[in-house]
């Protein structure tokens, strides 16, 4: 599978107060249709990571290459065509327009797409429709469960068919059965095809994915096949 | 652009709250605007119409009687004015005088049509009589003085419309013959005076009645307008010494003598009624700019949190795609669109307020010694419409810096905001 994220040496430092080196030289290489998790300690950096896969903050020195294009010091005009075309976000803390029913946060990503109105809330009722949201399309998010805001998020970072689904902590607001259930929706869209990213503090999350990124202090300290799914959170079972 | 507005009306249905609060603010400014401006103007045209639509500029002379013994002439002469005096005036003083009328009042006597009758009063005048006392003749009812009556010596007459209600009801007054203390007169004209509804004083041509009542050349009293070379006090008080000392001189009395010859300067009461408008205008615009600047501030302040509370509504749009110039022109859009409704919605509550008001405060037709003072309080649309659009840019750019400062802020840090 062709690469889709290439990371060189990315360094990143906060300058609120005393500089913090957050990323000290991430080297990671990602292809396309993989399903990854990103755990480590809280402060190790993950969502900081995310972030910059993103495009949504940027990075001091290195090279990141999403798509074999170098994503540096793009203008936010530029930048917001490639989340558009290429990424969608999937946040713990959902970031759904509070004033917008389902179907339209479903839909405004292909209001900047340019796509009309009722063909916009056309394709938004069916992906909600197939994520079981149907019924709800008409709800304002204030009237939807945990679950349920998660869905249409999951919604609406699929509709514009991106390339990478970027996730953090997706099931961190959620109870555990609600979270069995994001997960594998999570795993289903993977399966299509698109490449899946998750930043999770649960082992059980990161067990169903396919490889497992330990991010700690900066640096990362282990990137592990976990194909065959036998990661317990005391580390992998040596079944040899 | 259709899908802006529709994003954009979208935003406003459901933000009802603060759609209200910026556009009540918008409105209310302008309200605020237009009513303070309408009393204003209110102020201003009860004071102007106590000076009705007679010319500002205008000098009135009557003859009177010595005090002071002058030139051989005992105290106590009466002092009667001619057409020699029109002459020497307009031939001596044409850089300050424009149109000269001399009058012949022949007193308050009976007019009668049929078995109706009124008293009124009786004056032989010249053409230019109409713009002096500021008369108006409506279409369809004829017209003033001519030269034609000047020079045939016409027996014709105008009426004022009063005298014309009383006269003749509702027929046409026109080519009507009427009694004026027994001498028949053929109507030409029904004039009326904007503020004196009542007045019912008649004028026939001078040169008629100087013929029929035997007067030769005498006259009663003249007036005569002055031109812009007089234009304030000083500029008055030097042509009036002059021209005061001139005609001290041609009627052979004393310069010092107060009675021998009266004076009606009307300019005087206009430069004190100018300085009142002025003064009122200047009020006004004081506050008026007080008000549109409390109404900007308020505007801004409400755009300045608006767009703080959405911060992070506009990081999640910049995650899912949005760029920072569809932002903005998101806001822009918005701030303009409720600032013209509510702006609209203001300038026609206040401009209706005022035309309201301006029907309670019709010009009294209490005669010539009632006072406006309140008239028709009502804005320049012009104004009006200015004052709109201004407050309309400032509400655009009190949007459009913290929308250029909210869409610069990196798009985690708008998205992490609380
Ligand atoms: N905008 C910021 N300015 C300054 N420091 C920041 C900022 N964002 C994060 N940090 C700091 O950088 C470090 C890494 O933060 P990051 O959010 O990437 O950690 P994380 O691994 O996602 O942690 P968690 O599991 O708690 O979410 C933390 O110490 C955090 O306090
Ligand atoms: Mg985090």
């Amino acid at each position: 599978m062709p690469t889709i994220i290439k990371l060189e040496n990315i360094n990143k430092t906060y300058y609120n107060g005393s500089p913090l080196h957050v990323l000290k030289g991430i080297d990671l290489e990602i292809h396309e249709g993989e399903f990854v998790s990103i755990m480590g300690a809280s402060g190790s950096g993950k969502s900081t990571l995310l972030n910059i896969l993103g495009i949504l903050d940027n990075y001091d020195t290195g090279e990141y290459y999403l798509n074999n294009v170098l994503i540096k010091n793009l203008s936010e005009t530029r930048a917001a065509y490639f989340r558009n075309k290429l990424i969608g976000f999937v946040f713990q803390s959902f970031n759904l327009i509070s004033f917008k029913n389902a179907l339209e946060n479903v839909a405004l990503p292909l209001y900047y797409q340019k796509t009309g109105r009722k063909t916009r809330n056309k394709i938004a009722l069916e992906y909600l429709d197939r994520l079981g949201l149907k019924e709800w399309a008409y709800h304002m998010p204030n009237e939807l469960s945990g679950g349920q805001k998660q869905r249409v998020a999951i919604a609406r970072a699929l509709i514009s068919k991106p390339q990478i689904i970027l996730a953090d902590e997706p099931t961190g607001a959620l109870d555990s059965k609600t979270s069995v259930e994001v997960l594998d929706l999570l795993k289903k869209v993977n399966e299509t095809g698109m490449t899946m990213i998750i930043v999770t503090h649960e082992s059980g999350i990161a067990n169903q994915t396919n490889k497992i990124i330990r991010l700690k202090d900066g640096i990362i300290e282990s990137i592990d096949d976990n194909s065959e799914h036998n990661f317990s959170s005391f580390g992998f079972q040596n079944i040899k | 652009m259709i899908s802006l507005l529709y994003e954009i009306l979208n935003t406003i249905r459901r933000n009802k709250m603060r759609t209200f609060l910026t556009g009540f603010a918008v409105a209310w400014g302008i309200f605020m605007l237009i009513v303070l401006l309408g009393s204003g103007n209110g102020l201003k045209n009860g004071f102007a119409s106590n000076f009705g639509d007679r010319l500002m500029n205008v000098v009135q002379i009557w003859g009177g009687r010595t005090n002071i013994p002058y030139a051989g002439f005992q105290s106590g002469r009466r002092i009667a004015l001619d057409e020699k005096d029109l002459q020497f005036t307009s031939a001596e003083f044409d850089k300050y005088v424009n149109l000269i009328a001399g009058n012949i009042n022949f007193g308050t006597k009976t007019l009668s049509y049929g078995t109706e009758y009124l008293s009124s009063n009786l004056q032989g005048v010249s053409p230019n009589r109409i713009i002096i006392d500021g008369l108006k003749i409506t279409q369809g009812n004829g017209r003033f003085i001519n030269d034609l009556d000047i020079r045939e010596k016409r027996k014709v007459i105008v009426i004022s419309q009063r005298a014309k209600d009383i006269l003749f009801n509702s027929e046409t007054a026109i080519g009507k013959n009427v009694n004026f203390d027994g001498i028949i007169y053929t109507v030409v004209g029904v004039y009326y005076i904007e503020d004196r509804q009542d007045a019912v004083g008649s004028y026939i041509p001078l040169s008629t009645s100087q013929t029929i009542y035997n007067r030769g050349i005498k006259i009663s009293n003249f007036a005569f307008t002055l031109n812009e070379n007089i234009y304030d006090k000083a500029t008055n008080d030097e042509f009036m010494n002059s021209y005061r000392k001139r005609i001290a001189q041609v009627h052979q009395v004393s310069p010092e003598d107060d009675n021998a010859i009266w004076y009606g300067n009307r300019f005087e009461s206009y430069l004190q009624m100018a300085n009142i408008s002025k003064f009122i205008n200047i009020a006004v615009w004081i506050i008026g700019i007080f008000t549109l600047l409390s109404g900007i501030v308020g505007v801004s302040n409400i755009m300045l949190i608006t767009v703080r509370e959405r911060t992070r509504e506009f990081g999640i749009r910049k995650s899912i795609g949005a760029s920072p110039f569809s932002i903005l022109k998101l806001v822009i859009v918005e701030s303009i669109f409720i600032t013209t409704i509510f702006g609209y919605i203001g300038l026609v509550c206040g401009v209706g307020i005022t035309e309201f008001a301006s029907q309670f405060f019709e010009p009294s037709s209490a005669g010539r010694n009632s006072f406006n003072a309140f008239l028709n309080p009502t804005v320049d649309i012009n104004v009006a419409v200015q004052a709109t659009l201004l407050l309309i840019i400032a509400g655009t750019l009190a949007g459009f810096f913290p929308a250029l400062k909210a869409v610069q802020i990196k798009t985690i840090e708008a998205l992490n905001n609380k």
